[in-house]
């Protein structure tokens, strides 16, 4: 009887100390991308968890399981972080739920300019936001007299001199790797140019453009510039590089520089580090850099006791200013009360150039899958830009039609 | 034995690859005649955290009750099969009125995605297979001469290609034959080239996928065929000894007829396995230089946003047609054998 007493004590006791969810049941299970802000962001949730079961999944795998995972009816994860571009194949599927009334009831503290809303109806809150930008190495550029660059011209001269001066053979580096990054680097450079993906209002392919041999022409020369493995890179492997002192010039995803400016590492090489504004491109206003934002979504199959016990744990993160202020450094948070750092500037630059966010187009994962496959050959000198643009829109408009696209 | 208990006893392992195989594989095929069906879009307003903007999503209301009525989509015939990423015959036939030359129109077929992955892996088999037969042969021979007591040591370090999982095994070579690994730099330093890149380069990046192949696939030829070893009879060796019969002659006249059946068989697994080449395409991040058609299966499944069944299932089942007709000279072989034995 004393055991029961001191266990429903603790009990009580327990869940007043996170009274501002108290969650009495539901299961919680998240499935999100592997990068510290967002580990950060699901272990808030998970302070708030109460009596509900959690669990998360972190894996850069995540939009390979995804679709398949929330398909299934029970789906395995009740919530999904997601992105601009990640966010479309589960609204094309109608995996995921409005989430009007949870807002309404449980959406304390959440502003709304983070509310994404499609049709008039929420369907995720967004928390943080993120973009690729330039980074460069202070002490090389003051050594050779080089003005840090704002346009991708400035960035090729640049390197150029640095490789004359004999500091570094491949000056510059930017995930190249064949497949999606490589396709994200086409479609930054492609709206830098001022290029538009598909016809006004339709699904037909408008690549093989002159703004597109343009945007090829670019990503050779910096390819030129960079490590001839360039196309094995990703994102990881990039700063590797860029921590053993090999790279002076770099465009990189925001929400990298948290860990390119920890202090492992050379500290001679971290100090030297500095964030800039995404580059400009054959003298467009607009970055050749797309915006990202980052935000829960939750799955429709799933009970409304699960997506209800999610919310709040999620909706208690995304509004945490506790999290926003010890983690200022992790991330550009969407959130109430984040004061901007120094590892901000890249985003904040970003958005004061408008840049153009991530075209959430439900065809446009089609077009970024046939990037990374067909301009490979074009980078490695094996055919035109011309014809690279054609197989694009080629083998883009076979895989639309078999969805139903065109 | 008696055909009513070779029935009894092959029962269970019938049922369960009718069951794991047949059945997936006949789903697949059936996958692969339907395409999605076309796709309801209507204009909506978005908005996020960097502005409002009036574009398209897919109708939900409308495409779901078009999927109730058909859940397997829209019938599509044999048009994912002849499409531009698969067959694409009519692209072909366009090569073949617009170009000038053979030498171009071969440049524009091997250009379209499916040519260029079955001529990846044709060119794969095509050298992997022999060597590995030959490599495989060659350890056995040696390691049946050594003395006994250091063949077991021998024979764990031959086989470990083998046992090390194929995307370490890739992984650990890739990290060698990178611009600044040990095989990378000190090919650059030999060449006298510093912009030599085995990764960057299409033909390197083929040889080296080849190379690892031949590596990873020796121990399994090599196991079969030291097994087969020890069953080659004595007394004929012997007598060819005192003949005066070379070691070759050995070897070309008793052994390799003794073990002719099993090295159709390695044949046999071999060819299966390298057709449906993959892993190494992964472990040496070759997506760009090398294609296979599974790797063309795997991305239609996973690299896009959205799955390709169609495009994936069509995919699989050429890949079967394929292995078939690669197969399909052994297995006549074999069965023509297997007559004139009986």
């Amino acid at each position: 009887m004393k055991k029961i007493l001191i266990s429903l004590l603790f009990l009580l006791f327990g869940t007043s100390a996170y009274a501002d969810c108290n969650i009495k049941s539901g299961s919680i299970n998240i499935l999100a991308n592997d990068f510290p802000a967002l580990r950060t962001f699901v272990e808030t949730a998970k302070g708030c968890k109460g009596s509900a079961d959690f669990k998360v999944t972190h894996s850069s795998e995540h939009n390979k399981i995804a679709v398949p995972a929330l398909t299934a009816n029970p789906s395995e994860f009740s919530a999904r972080i997601a992105a601009n571009s990640s966010i479309v194949p589960l609204m094309n599927q109608d995996l995921i739920r409005p989430l009007d009334d949870l807002v309404k009831k449980y959406g304390k503290g959440i502003q709304d300019s983070q509310l994404i809303t499609i049709d008039g109806k929420i369907m995720a809150v967004a928390f943080m936001a993120n973009t690729q930008h330039l980074y460069y190495r202070e002490d090389v550029l003051k050594e050779l007299g080089i003005a840090v660059p704002k346009t991708y011209e400035e960035v090729v001269a640049a390197s150029e001199k640095i490789r004359a001066s004999g500091k570094m053979q491949y000056p510059y580096a930017a995930a190249y790797k064949a497949g999606w990054n490589l396709a994200e680097e086409f479609v930054n450079m492609y709206i830098g140019h001022g290029g538009e993906f598909f016809k006004a209002g339709t699904a037909q392919p408008s690549i093989n453009n002159a703004k597109g041999v343009a945007t090829l022409n670019m990503l050779k020369k910096l390819a030129g510039l960079s490590n001839p493995d360039y196309l094995t890179h990703d994102s990881e492997a990039i700063k590797v590089e860029w921590e053993s002192g090999n790279v002076a010039l770099m465009t990189l995803w925001a929400s990298r520089s948290g860990t390119l400016l920890d202090d492992d590492g050379d500290a001679k090489i971290t100090a030297a580090t500095k964030l800039t504004g995404p580059a400009t491109v054959a003298g467009g206003n607009i970055p050749a850099a797309t915006l990202w934002w980052d935000g829960f979504t939750l799955a429709k199959n799933r009970s409304d006791a699960d997506a209800e016990a999610t919310f709040r744990a999620l909706a208690h993160a995304a509004a945490n200013k506790k999290m926003v202020a010890d983690a200022a450094d992790q991330a550009v948070w969407l959130i109430e009360g984040f004061k901007p750092g120094p590892k901000s500037i890249g985003v904040i630059e970003a958005v004061k150039m408008k840049a153009k966010p991530y075209p959430m187009l439900p065809q446009m994962g089609l077009m970024h899958g046939a990037l990374g496959s067909e301009i490979v050959e074009f980078l490695q000198g094996k055919e035109s830009a011309e014809q690279a643009l054609k197989d694009v829109e080629a083998a883009y408009m076979s895989k639309a039609k078999e969805q139903g696209f065109l | 034995m008696p055909n009513k208990t070779f029935f009894w006893f092959f029962l269970p392992t019938g049922l369960a690859m009718i069951l794991f195989i047949g059945l997936p594989i006949i789903s697949t095929g059936i996958q692969s005649f339907y395409a999605q069906h076309d796709q309801v879009v209507k204009e909506v307003k978005k908005c996020d955290p960097f502005g409002c903007t009036v574009s398209i999503v897919v109708d939900q209301e409308k495409t779901s009750k078009i999927r109730e009525e058909k859940p397997l989509g829209k019938f599509n015939g044999f048009g994912t099969y002849v499409d531009r990423n698969h067959l694409a015959i009519e692209e072909i036939g366009k090569f073949w009125n617009e170009t000038n030359s053979f030498g171009e129109f071969v440049d524009q077929v091997t250009n379209l995605p499916f040519y260029k992955a079955l001529i990846f892996t044709l060119t794969y088999c095509l050298f992997v297979t022999p060597n590995v037969l030959l490599l495989g042969f060659i350890i056995a021979l040696s390691l049946n001469a050594v003395t006994r007591r250091i063949r077991g040591p021998l024979i764990f370090g031959t086989i470990l290609p083998m046992i090390v999982t194929p995307l370490v095994g890739s992984l650990v070579l890739f990290w060698m034959i990178d611009a600044e690994g040990i095989i990378g730099a000190n090919l650059q330093m030999l060449m006298d080239d510093p912009y030599l890149s085995l990764k960057s380069s299409k033909t390197l990046t083929w040889i080296t996928i080849i190379i690892y192949g031949i590596w990873h696939h020796s121990p399994f030829a090599f196991v079969v065929f030291y097994a087969a070893l020890q069953t080659v009879p004595q007394e004929p060796v012997e007598a060819a000894i005192i003949d005066g019969a070379s070691r070759w002659q050995r070897v070309r006249h008793i052994v390799l007829p003794h073990i002719y059946p099993v090295v159709t068989f390695v044949a046999l697994i071999s060819l299966m396995d390298n057709f449906r080449v993959f892993e190494p395409i992964i472990g040496f991040s070759a997506e760009g230089s090398a294609q296979s058609l599974s790797w063309l299966i795997y991305d239609n499944l996973v690299n896009e946003e959205v799955i390709l069944f169609g495009s994936a299932a069509a995919t699989s089942m050429m890949t079967i047609v394929g292995i078939a007709i690669l197969l399909a000279p052994v297995l006549i072989r074999t069965w023509k054998e297997f007559r004139t034995a009986r």
